[in-house]
């Protein structure tokens, strides 16, 4: 049957289809057997949170767009029509304004578990580009989306960040203009930026879809970092990790739902609730909480162009972390040198969190100082010494010998199938 | 079980990370207004229908002169226990410009259930020009766009001073209270001892008039508080089943599996 696919499918309608495009035939072979390594804990779950976290934006936010109306004069008071006259719109608002805090707890989490246990290093520097590509876009289109429902902190937040821009040399002022289609923020700048925070999470869709394709074609680091050397160290994804990040994922719903039900705009500011007044500046203009630490590095520097300069290198100097890494082992587990420095660098993003909430006075500057200080050393100066002086303490040979506790075991004894479970 | 354990601690510390920004931004010159026992407060909650009621009273006879609350229709009483022909009573009281109609003519008419309450200024700028400057609010959502929000209204409400304490020069045309941020505040003291008398034979002393009508404002901006908890305790009841019966069918699936 020369131009058919060889399908192995039993049922002859799936089986027509399948010859046909392989569909079954593929989601067969990357999410059933897809061998995985047998020892992932449960921070190998929060990729797959982040992918159903995403759909759920989606979701909610197709219903929300068509009640939702992009115009200064309607915008603030479509949106509490819709909290207040569409049926359970309340609940779709709620669980789409809490769910970009969800979004980046979810991510912020997968990053951090990626620098603990070196995901990013060879072969899957590219897997960790795309991620940082997909946190790009995430930003930008959770900072639209805040200033879509028009309140006092929509609008300046939106002014304060849009102004950043203008720290450019000699082009910055006109590329504020072009970005506000005018000479505030207004109406031009709410129209645009309805147009892109609905455009830009497609584009996530698609950079989540190669990540994923990165991701199977590398398959997942494990908190070993030691590659699996056969079929002994591996498990099929289902019914395995189906299960298990089932499992973590309703925990994860009930901890959203938390916030959703009982304390829905805990994360937000009350400023918001009311309408954008440009003749009136709110005493603190404060992002919401997932920008907090880039804010504190973007007001540590006392000049504009530095502040901006130093607020995107903090992101986009992950693109380089594969590179700045020269240490050959991957899981912190056996750096134990390392340990201590990527604690204090967690430490560090929570302190410049804490400075970016707080004004920008007192004790806060000199803190803020520290953590951006910090932030750029363990990226610039500490991974890449430890490389060199770090003596890491000696690997497994293979994951089964780590997780079995003996020596090579028979290969039959690996995946058992889900008969005998 | 120790896995599961690093799952639970990532997302608390995430939530403690993500939830200090929140209480470092309280303002910093006044106050924080002492907690109150709201009868919608906690899980359980539910407005005190009764408190409610009497709080639409102060709103009308005393609030309603100044400040608006546009977002709110006449139907929407019901919800704090208005029978129909009580909301239809209460609406017909206020007159309505409606039309065109077929000769092109705006009209006059009384309010309807479906209206929303009307502002007692056209615009802003005639709110202004009636009140010295100042602009007073619409308390549509007034308790979810302050911090500290019903709390705040509360301790506002029942925290003005005849005079600013020693040492502070008196302000021309503004007032003096403890909780206003700056302290002090272009609104006169709104709430006397029997400035209202409450039908149900409730005393109506200051702070049970500013409770009433914090009650009835906290309604007014989330009348769909009652309706959230209620759909948010069956929720999470469901997921907490449900992710029993999954950890089980997990422990079964990993059984035999030496991880």
């Amino acid at each position: 049957m020369v131009g058919l696919h060889k399908s192995e499918m039993k049922n002859p309608v799936v089986r027509w289809i399948d010859e046909r495009l392989p569909v079954f035939t593929l989601m067969d072979k990357e999410y059933a057997k897809f061998p995985v390594p047998r020892n992932l804990t449960y921070m190998w779950s929060f990729g797959g949170m982040a992918m159903v976290i995403l759909m759920m934006m989606i979701a909610t936010g197709v219903f929300l767009a068509m009640f939702y109306v992009p115009h200064t004069a309607h915008a603030f008071d479509s949106v509490e029509r819709i909290m207040r006259d569409v049926n359970y719109g309340w609940l779709i608002r709620y669980l789409h304004a809490n769910g970009a805090s969800m979004f980046f707890i979810v991510v912020y989490i997968h990053i951090f578990r990626g620098l603990y246990y070196g995901s990013y290093k060879y072969p899957r520097e590219l897997l960790w580009m795309l991620g940082v590509i997909i946190l790009l876009l995430m930003m930008a289109t959770a900072f639209m989306g805040y200033v879509l429902p028009w309140g006092q902190m929509s609008f300046w937040g939106a002014t304060v960040i849009t102004n950043l821009f203008s720290a450019i040399p000699v082009v910055g002022e006109s590329i504020v203009i072009w970005l506000w289609g005018g000479f505030s923020v207004d109406n031009p700048t709410l129209t645009r930026f309805f147009s892109l925070h609905y455009l830009l999470p497609f584009a996530i869709v698609g950079v989540v879809f190669l990540h994923i394709v990165a991701l199977h074609i590398t398959s997942s680091n494990n908190p070993l970092g030691v590659e699996p050397k056969g079929p002994q160290d591996t498990i099929p994804f289902h019914p395995y990790m189906t299960i298990k990040d089932s499992f973590a994922l309703l925990l994860f719903f009930i901890f959203y739902f938390t916030f959703v039900f009982f304390f829905p705009n805990y994360l937000g500011h009350a400023d918001n609730y009311i309408p954008a007044d440009p003749l009136v500046t709110p005493p603190h203009i404060v992002p919401e909480w997932y920008f907090l630490p880039f804010y504190a590095i973007l007001r540590a520097v006392p000049d504009k162009l530095g502040g901006v300069v130093l607020m995107f290198a903090s992101i986009l100097i992950l693109f380089a972390v594969p590179w700045l890494d020269r240490s050959p082992v991957r899981s912190m587990k056996f750096r134990p040198l390392a340990r201590p420095f990527f604690w204090t660098f967690v430490a560090s993003c929570v302190l410049l969190g804490y400075c970016g909430a707080m004004p920008a006075e007192g004790i806060w500057v000199p803190l803020a100082k520290v953590g951006t200080a910090y932030y750029f050393a363990y990226f610039l100066v500490i991974l890449p010494l430890l490389g060199k002086l770090e003596r890491p303490l000696p690997l497994p040979t293979s994951i089964s010998e780590r997780v079995l506790g003996g020596g090579p075991v028979p290969a039959a004894a690996a995946a058992k199938p889900m008969e005998k479970a | 079980m120790r896995a599961l354990r690093c799952l639970l601690g990532a997302l608390a510390g995430a939530a403690f990370a993500a939830g200090l920004a929140s209480p470092a931004l309280a303002a910093k010159d006044a106050p924080t207004p002492p907690s109150q026992n709201w009868s919608f407060g906690g899980v359980f909650g539910t407005f005190d229908r009764a408190s409610a009621q009497r709080g639409l009273l102060v709103y009308k006879q005393v609030c309603a002169s100044c400040h608006g609350l546009k977002r709110v229709a006449y139907r929407n009483l019901a919800a704090i226990g208005l029978s129909d022909d009580e909301i239809r009573a209460l609406a017909a009281e206020i007159v309505v410009v409606d039309g065109p109609n077929d000769d092109g003519e705006m009209y006059e008419r009384p309010g309807r259930p479906s209206d929303r309450f009307r502002s007692p200024f056209p615009n802003e700028k005639a709110a202004r020009a009636a009140n010295n400057g100042a602009y007073p609010v619409d308390l549509s959502l007034i308790t979810k766009a302050r911090m500290g929000g019903a709390d705040y209204l509360y301790a506002l409400l029942t925290g003005y001073r005849d005079e600013p304490p020693p040492g502070v020069q008196p302000m021309e045309g503004m007032h003096w209270n403890e909780y206003f941020p700056g302290h002090w505040i272009a609104m006169a003291r709104p709430l006397y001892d029997d400035v209202v008398e409450y039908p149900d034979g409730t005393k109506a002393t200051t702070e049970q008039m500013a409770w009433d009508v914090t009650t009835f404002l906290a309604w007014a901006s989330q009348p769909y508080l009652e309706q959230q908890r209620q759909i948010g305790v069956r929720a999470i009841l469901f997921l907490l089943v449900l992710a029993g019966l999954t950890y089980a069918v997990k422990r079964r699936v990993w059984a035999d599996v030496k991880h």
